[in-house]
């Protein structure tokens, strides 16, 4: 196909001049991506201090006057749901995933420049949707993240007034933003790459962006449809979700509705969001341990496939997140048996992770140690995954703390690791700055003990049988006295581990300022994004003329090469002629 | 692995297939703009497909009786009931503004500018006559007394699922209206006569798409 040769290489963009739009209406893929990076921080920080809030609560039960029992659903619901929409999902797809998909395939922007614009402006509408329900009378919803009805309308939920109208209307706008945002990721990936830049040669980061973003455009609608039916039975009284319901006594309004239907809805979004979360860090873990082990990623074409795999049996797993719901027996054998079958795909991923480390000449920086760091919580994550999907495992350990340890390991923890990884990776490329390396290894230290040392015994309080979502366990005999002393030390954990990220913050603004300036590869990596004239990259990325890929992404040590990487858009030819046989050779 | 891609000669079978599917720089050969509408319209089909699954569920969950479709929505014509009437004139009417598209499309791609704008034109009128159609149809039922919260005929989870699945396409009717007259109007004004006319094509993939879509709604909600 000639048709397609040369696309775009002529059509450098002009560089607009003003501060407004070059800084508040850009329509540059990098400049959306910052914005979209840091609201997503600064609602994670939301977040955080949210749940700082209910391990106070936690661990010193009582001692905190304005904590009370409505506060504590409500910040439960909106943490959860901050956490997992407005900041992975946000910062993975909306910031990284429009900062590196360009760069990485060899792009002078997204497809659609102004409506991948639109698509930032329309998230921050749906943030400030959100934190405006903190604002209403009643609060926000407290209705847990995964807002259940009938409670989560009714009278006696927290934020039943307004707070779960402003959720399900934030819940909408984001996706009407999510949309924008995943048709330009698709269509910049099927149809925008440089020459040379087949699907296999792309790497894994855009790989997993790329399917991650394919799920949410067929999953998120679950979730819009799911919450206009609640908004109708909440404001017009319609009883989709409401069966026939005595409260205080009294018949209310509704009958014949199904609310099992709304957690079949709610799940066919909700497992594949986990996905939407976890196969960009997949894609971003790969190709920082190939870049910091200096060695190729093992099994490049297995690792596609699996990512491929996993998004595609994503959609046939959901409903084991409701075996207590009281659904069909015969379902829950269905789903088990899905949900098993995921994981081998699953630890496919990981075997081929720790074999590229293997023999490898690993550097021990950063996002290296964060890279490692995940492959540690991941598999803790994922293996009490195993025990959960199984249904009469799941029976008892459903709705205590097993469970939120199991999914801060495998979502909560383990995506974020990534993040870490990928902000110390791609920092230098950002912004032009090092990050400040001690403070980078005290943060990463910080981190990664403190989370075990909170969620690790949170399985063990599973098992002792303390329910999820409980302000406080007032004189529960089959709990020892003991699990208030693990829940005390989790807490002072939790506090340092929030700590460290101040620590975080402090390294990103300090470093800006006053950090060393960057050199244009300093990983001395392959893929395109670092090979760009200016650094950082200017309007229009690659100059005048677009590079031309002739390799993958992973030649690093290859035998007989002059260094020990060759970047992707180096033909044989640049590579010395003895260099280029051993490395025919080497090649497979 | 590079060399793999490298050369041809040396994948086989299965990887030579996947090989030839992903060697470009374009996985499709279509322009960005159509990609995306079709990528668009999958994830309006997943919208709309789990609106008519959640229709079915209540239908089976509700403890009150359906009503029957047919007496519902019959419509008295010279003294005579005739069951599914309006309906039947307004699905018809539906598709034959695909038609009108269609022919549209095809008079943009012969470059026909001014024919193309005329039967885009008519094929927004016919949408609007739907739509307009619609509202008489739920004018009707309100008449009767039919709420999304209440239904005199039985089930009060046939007006709420009526009136929101019907209200969402016609919607997307409406939208397309719009839609088809914005660019109706640009292409009256000669702003595609550089770049080409496709838009046509991509707004005419919008229109048959909301048209499909009436014929399963129409299935399911009339015909059940
Ligand atoms: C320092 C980090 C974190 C701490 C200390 C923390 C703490 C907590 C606590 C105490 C709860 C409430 C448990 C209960 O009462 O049932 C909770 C719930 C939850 N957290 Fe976290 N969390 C952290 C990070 C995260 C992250 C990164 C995610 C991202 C996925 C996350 C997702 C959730 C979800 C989905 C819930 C469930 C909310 C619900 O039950 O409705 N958390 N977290
Ligand atoms: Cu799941």
């Amino acid at each position: 196909m000639t048709m397609s040769a040369g696309y775009g290489d002529t059509q450098q963009h002009d560089g607009p001049g003003s501060f407004w739009t070059r800084y508040v209406w850009s329509q540059d893929h990098k400049v959306i991506a910052i914005q979209y990076s840091l609201t997503a921080i600064f609602v994670g920080l939301v977040a955080l201090v949210l749940s700082a809030l209910m391990r106070l609560q936690l661990g010193f039960p009582g001692q905190f006057s304005f904590i009370d029992s409505t506060h504590y659903l409500q910040f439960v619901t909106m943490h959860g749901m901050i956490m997992v929409v407005y900041l992975l999902t946000a910062l993975l797809l909306g910031g990284f995933g429009n900062y590196l998909i360009p760069l990485m395939v060899g792009a002078r922007d997204m497809v659609f420049p102004f409506l991948n614009m639109l698509s930032y402006w329309t998230y921050l509408l749906s943030v400030l949707v959100l934190l405006a329900s903190f604002f209403v009378p009643g609060g926000p919803t407290g209705a847990g993240w995964t807002l259940y009805p009938p409670q989560a309308i009714l009278p006696g939920t927290p934020g039943s007034e307004a707070g779960i109208l402003l959720m399900l209307i934030s819940l909408a706008i984001f996706i009407v933003a999510f949309t924008m945002g995943g048709l330009n990721y698709v269509c910049t990936v099927l149809q925008a790459r440089t020459r040379g830049m087949t699907l296999m040669r792309m790497p894994l980061t855009v790989w997993g962006i790329f399917v991650a973003t394919i799920l949410g455009l067929l999953a998120f609608p679950a979730l819009l449809v799911s919450a206009v039916m609640m908004f109708l039975d909440k404001t017009v009284g319609t009883s989709f979700f409401m069966p026939v319901i005595i409260s205080l006594g009294e018949q209310l309004d509704y009958g014949g509705g199904s609310p099992i239907l709304f957690q079949h809805l709610f799940w066919f979004f909700g497992h594949p969001e986990v996905y939407i979360v976890a196969l960009p860090a997949f894609g971003i873990v790969s190709d920082i341990l190939a870049t910091h082990a200096r060695k190729n990623i093992f099994g490049y074409r297995m690792m596609v496939w699996a990512i491929v795999a996993i998004g595609g049996l994503s959609f046939v797993v959901w409903a084991h997140h409701m075996y207590v719901s009281g659904m069909n027996p015969y379902f829950g054998f269905f789903f088990a048996t899905t949900t098993l079958i995921i994981a081998v795909p699953t630890a496919l991923k990981v075997y081929n992770w720790v074999l590229t480390l293997w023999q490898g000449n690993i550097h021990l920086t950063v996002p290296m140690l964060f890279a490692i760091g995940f492959i540690f919580t991941f598999v803790h994550g994922g293996l009490t995954g195993l025990f959960l999907g199984n249904v009469v495992v799941d029976l008892p350990l459903s709705d205590t703390y097993f469970v939120v340890g199991h999914f801060h390991m495998v979502m909560g923890v383990s995506p974020v690791m990534v993040l870490f990884a990928a902000i110390y990776h791609w920092f230098p490329k950002v912004s032009g700055k090092l990050l400040h390396d001690g403070l980078g290894k005290l943060h990463f230290w910080g981190t990664f003990i403190g989370t075990y040392l909170v969620f690790l015994p949170m399985h063990y309080l599973g098992f002792l049988g303390v329910p999820r979502r409980y302000y406080a366990m007032a004189g529960t005999d089959f709990i020892p006295a003991s699990a208030q002393s693990l829940n005390s030390s989790i807490t002072v954990a939790a506090l340092v581990v929030a700590l460290m990220q101040l620590l975080f913050i402090a390294n990103l603004i300090i470093s800006l300022r006053w950090g060393k300036a960057a050199s244009a590869n300093p990983w001395h990596a392959t893929t395109l994004e670092w090979q760009t004239p200016q650094t950082p990259p200017a309007h229009g990325n690659f100059g005048p003329q677009l590079p031309t890929v002739y390799r993958w992404a992973y030649d690093y040590s290859v035998p007989g090469a002059r260094d020990d990487f060759i970047p992707q858009h180096l033909p044989d030819s640049a590579v010395a002629v003895d260099d280029a046989q051993a490395y025919a050779k080497a090649g497979k | 692995m590079s060399g793999q891609s490298d050369s041809a000669a040396e994948a086989k079978g299965w990887h030579s297939v996947v090989d030839d599917w992903a060697a470009d720089q374009r996985t499709f050969r279509v322009s960005w703009g159509k990609l995306m509408m079709w990528i668009f319209l999958l994830g309006d089909t997943f919208i709309f497909s789990i609106f008519l699954l959640s229709y079915m569920t209540v239908r089976l969950s509700a403890t009150d009786a359906w009503p029957n479709a047919s007496q519902v929505f019959e419509l008295v014509v010279f003294g005579q009931t005739v069951p599914l009437f309006l309906i039947a004139i307004m699905t018809f009417i539906l598709i034959t503004s695909s038609g009108t598209m269609a022919i549209a499309v095809s008079f943009a791609y012969r470059k026909q500018k001014q024919l193309a704008v005329y039967l885009m034109l008519a094929t927004a009128v016919l949408g609007a006559s739907f739509v307009a159609m619609q509202a008489f149809e739920w004018s009707k039922l309100i008449a009767d007394g039919v709420r999304p919260w209440v239904n005199p005929m039985g089930a009060a989870q046939f007006g709420a699922a009526f009136f929101m699945i019907t209200g969402f396409h016609g919607l997307h009717v409406s939208a397309g209206v719009i839609y088809l007259l914005i660019v109706a109007r640009k292409l009256a004004r000669g702003d595609y006569d550089q770049r080409g006319y496709e838009i046509v094509e991509i707004s005419g993939l919008y229109w048959h798409f909301v048209d499909l879509v009436w014929v399963f709604i129409f299935a399911f909600f009339y015909l059940w």
